[in-house]
């Protein structure tokens, strides 16, 4: 599955009403290390399709949503299970490390 | 059987897309692994202006975009992947993937750069991402009119504290000596910049907050004297650490964990070199880097040949 794009209007339904698990990437164009995890993203959202929901936020376009979350760092990934963000890594980090959170969420 | 590489490139920065870019053109069979998108520590540089060849300077990810489409052009073969061990001593050598993959090289660059160093300090990994950062370009417009600390005397220190004015109101400098290590160039845009406070022979001993940063508490190395200061952001650039960990008691190091190479690349192990910020040296530039990478790709090239 492809990676999910959603806005600070659609982030309800989309994310929190979501009946998987959902990993968010917030970004923006000007980061560097952004663009840097970007491919380890879309791995991620085509390996685990129908088990976990991969989706991206442009913090420039969308401002109350990171606000809501303190994210005062990008490329930040917040996870998200039943509505609750329920763990969060901050920094472009190595593919592996992020798989080890989603494993331990995926249970 | 699995194919076997003249040669495997671990790291896509600066002296690996460019050993890459030698080893093409000499038509070696190449791959290069990278954990990340190519680009390595640049991608963070908000503006790259000593970079010769490009008098008005670049940002730091469209030079490696440049990188990486000049590689691309030779038929770039990239592995998106991590390397957590490594078999050197053969003539073949064995490179292990996390996920349990395997490659095979004849000959191995190792381009892994280097991580910014940490403080150690209480608060620091606490408030990493709530204030704490090692990415002015990334958290800069976060901080908005807000007051944030950058703690250094470097290049990085003072080149970042100068982006960072373009957002915050007040950049407080914190620096453990009484003068900068920073170019010339850079120290005198720094001093001309109302913006920017020099805070000298100070070091920050913890930093403060609970949801986010509100504070540094600091010391004066000289009187002893201990402070706090209110600041909603703390970015630090005190020096790298190598990304060799992996290397670990299979090639010699510096006490910090640079590689040892000789000045043509080559490591204590035939067929095994190593190139840019993670290689034992002086002057660590994009420019260097770069050429640590055709040098050790050109070695490679002879050392496949038996020359």
């Amino acid at each position: 599955m492809a990676v999910c794009h959603v806005t600070d209007q659609d982030f309800e339904e989309k994310v929190l009403k979501s009946d998987i698990p959902v990993l968010v990437d917030f970004w923006a164009a000007w980061c560097g290390p952004c663009r840097a995890i970007a491919p380890v993203i879309e791995e991620l959202a085509e390996e685990y399709a129908g088990k976990l929901k991969v989706c991206k936020m442009n913090v420039d376009e969308n401002p109350v949503t990171p606000g809501k979350f303190g994210i005062r760092a990008i490329p930040t990934l917040i996870f998200f299970k039943n509505g609750q963000p329920v763990d969060q890594i901050t920094g472009a980090v190595a593919k592996s490390t992020i798989e080890s959170v989603i494993k331990r969420i995926l249970g | 059987m699995a194919e076997i590489y003249d040669l495997a490139i671990i790291g896509g920065g600066p002296a690996g897309l460019t050993a890459y870019l030698y080893a093409a053109r000499a038509r070696l069979n190449t791959i290069l692994i990278e954990k990340l998108s190519p680009g390595g520590q640049v991608l963070v540089t908000d503006f790259v202006e000593n970079y010769p060849g490009f008098p008005e300077g670049l940002p730091g990810w469209e030079l490696m975009e440049k990188f990486v489409a000049h590689v691309k052009k030779l038929g770039f073969k990239q592995k998106l992947g991590e390397v957590t061990g490594l078999e050197l001593n053969g003539e073949l050598k064995r490179l292990k993937l996390a996920g349990g993959e395997e490659l095979l090289a004849r000959a191995v660059i190792i381009a892994t750069g280097a991580s910014p160093n940490k403080l150690g300090v209480p608060g620091e990994k606490e408030l990493t991402g709530k204030g704490v950062s090692y990415c002015a370009t990334c958290d800069g417009p976060f901080f908005r009119d807000q007051t944030v600390a950058v703690v250094g005397g470097g290049n990085t220190a003072v080149q970042e504290a100068l982006f960072l004015t373009r957002f915050a109101e007040k950049v407080f400098l914190i620096h453990r000596r009484d003068q900068l290590r920073a170019q010339k160039i850079l120290q005198e845009r720094a001093f001309a910049n109302p913006k920017i406070h020099f805070i000298w022979n100070t070091v920050v001993e913890e930093i403060l907050g609970q949801e986010k940063v509100e504070g540094v508490r600091i010391k004066n190395r000289k009187t002893g004297e201990i402070s706090t200061l209110p600041v909603d952001g703390v970015f630090i650039f005190i020096g790298i650490r190598p990304q060799s960990d992996f290397v670990k008691g299979l090639l010699p190091t510096d006490e910090r964990g640079f590689i040892i190479t000789d000045c043509e690349m080559r490591t204590e192990l035939p067929g095994v070199f190593a190139a840019g910020d993670v290689r034992a040296k002086a002057c660590r530039q994009i420019i260097t880097a770069a050429g640590d990478g055709a040098t050790a790709a050109y070695m490679a090239e002879h050392y496949l040949s038996g020359a």
